[in-house]
């Protein structure tokens, strides 16, 4: 990478940086409104930025199968592989911090909500379409399968995770009937730190994603 | 065009199946073994809640089990032989409808062994029947897809279980919800939601493998 490349990429990996060092600061300083569950209403910086990493990284991952599809490039499958391995490890640490903030605030570490099925069946989604992966030694047939499998399974996932709780109509979580995101318990105040963290931990994702795939394009060209 | 290729594809299929009797007596046999190990171990405790969630159950294990064999049936010799001569949509689309009529087979035979040995929860049969040709329509179209992708991996059996069982839950959980209403009411209003919902999925599904099975079907 010349110096000149080295500082066009480094914008964004800067502003992800900056931002999240503001949420993680002034997110526990900033005046939240007196709710029932008080001070923890402060998790929502934390807990919900691993859920847009999640989405926005399986969101780059089936785009990128897509893209594979239409030229079989090698590069495309190794950022699709890598932005779903980033959105399992956000998938995790949102499941993670959902659980301490669930057993802290509704009583238990898993409860039955739509939200957190749907949030589940995503990572089983993943951890599959990993093991499929594992399970074709040839690297065209591998990305070939694999891209058609991330399509198939990305598209139901987001039939399961955005249409079937809007169906069921009972989620304990508070953004209830598709109104925008936490406006039930979001003061203003406390969005001026929501957003840029929602921000920060989507740039975050995409700069690990980014030093992932670097790092297996090297072992590529160290192979051949 | 299309049309002549799915049904001779569908005719071969049906062939092969009277042919080998042994997989179709297998796939029947281990419903019906399936359906009455259930039956003795819950025995006490059918209501109905348990009725609806263990039919869905053991029709979506009857219905992995039935379709994985899809395509690695025949020799890979063969598939070339096809590759050559049929387009890859005729055959995605011949799999699909063959493994509906499997699955359609299978659910009323299901239904049957249900209404015999733990009687008859179903209050608005119609509803239900339509769950069951739906339902059989999506889980055939679904597993079909699952199955040619895993028929192009090694290890194709737990694989196919792996991959079916989170991407097929939209689906089976509003066949569920579907026939829970057909379990508990004999009204009709309240139902069109979830129908709708149910044809949604099948129809991307539909849409999806004909786009999809192209890339799986070449090598």
């Amino acid at each position: 990478m010349t110096k000149e490349n080295l500082i066009k990429g480094l914008w964004w990996k800067l502003l992800g940086f900056l931002l999240l060092l503001y949420a993680v600061i002034y997110g526990f300083i900033v005046p939240i409104p007196e709710t029932m569950i008080s001070g923890s209403l402060r998790n929502v910086f934390y807990h919900v930025g691993m859920w847009f990493g999640m989405f926005a990284m399986l969101t780059t991952s089936f785009i990128f199968s897509l893209r594979y599809l239409r030229g079989f490039r090698e590069k495309e499958d190794v950022v699709a592989v890598e932005a779903a391995n980033v959105g399992i490890l956000f998938g995790f640490l949102g499941l993670i911090t959902g659980m301490i903030w669930a057993k802290n605030t509704w009583g238990a570490f898993w409860v039955r909500d739509p939200k957190l099925d749907g949030a589940a069946v995503g990572m089983f989604i993943y951890l599959a379409y990993m093991v499929l992966r594992g399970s074709i030694d040839d690297t065209h047939k591998r990305a070939k399968v694999s891209a058609v499998f991330n399509i198939f399974a990305f598209i139901l996932w987001i039939v399961f995770v955005l249409v079937l709780p809007r169906m069921s109509g009972s989620t304990i979580h508070p953004d209830q009937d598709g109104a925008p995101i936490m406006a039930l318990d979001l003061s203003a105040t406390t969005r001026i730190v929501f957003y840029p963290a929602m921000v920060g931990w989507i740039l975050l994702g995409f700069w690990i994603m980014n030093l992932r795939v670097r790092i297996r394009k090297l072992g590529m060209r160290n192979e051949a | 065009m299309l049309v002549k290729e799915v049904k001779a594809l569908i005719g071969k299929d049906i062939k092969l199946e009277l042919k080998q009797k042994y997989v179709l007596n297998g796939i029947l046999l281990y419903l019906l073994s399936t359906v009455f190990v259930t039956y003795l171990a819950f025995e006490e405790v059918i209501t109905t809640e348990t009725w609806n969630s263990l039919f869905w159950i053991i029709l979506l294990f009857v219905g992995v089990n039935g379709i994985s064999k899809s395509f690695v049936q025949e020799s890979p010799a063969r598939y070339i032989y096809y590759y050559t001569i049929a387009s890859p949509q005729a055959v995605v689309l011949s799999k699909i409808l063959y493994n509906l009529l499997l699955m359609a087979i299978l659910s009323l035979l299901s239904f049957g062994m249900f209404l015999l040995l733990m009687g008859n929860q179903v209050v608005n049969t119609g509803l239900f029947i339509l769950a069951l040709i739906l339902g059989s329509f999506g889980l055939s179209s679904i597993l079909t897809m699952v199955a040619a992708i895993a028929s192009r991996a090694s290890n194709n059996f737990s694989l196919m279980a792996v991959l079916s069982f989170p991407i097929i839950l939209p689906l089976l959980l509003t066949l569920m919800k579907i026939s829970r209403l057909a379990l508990t009411s004999p009204e009709w209003p309240g139902t069109a939601g979830p129908l709708v919902i149910l044809l949604t999925i099948n129809l991307a599904v539909i849409i999806l493998a004909y786009l999809l099975f192209p890339y799986l079907w070449r090598d």
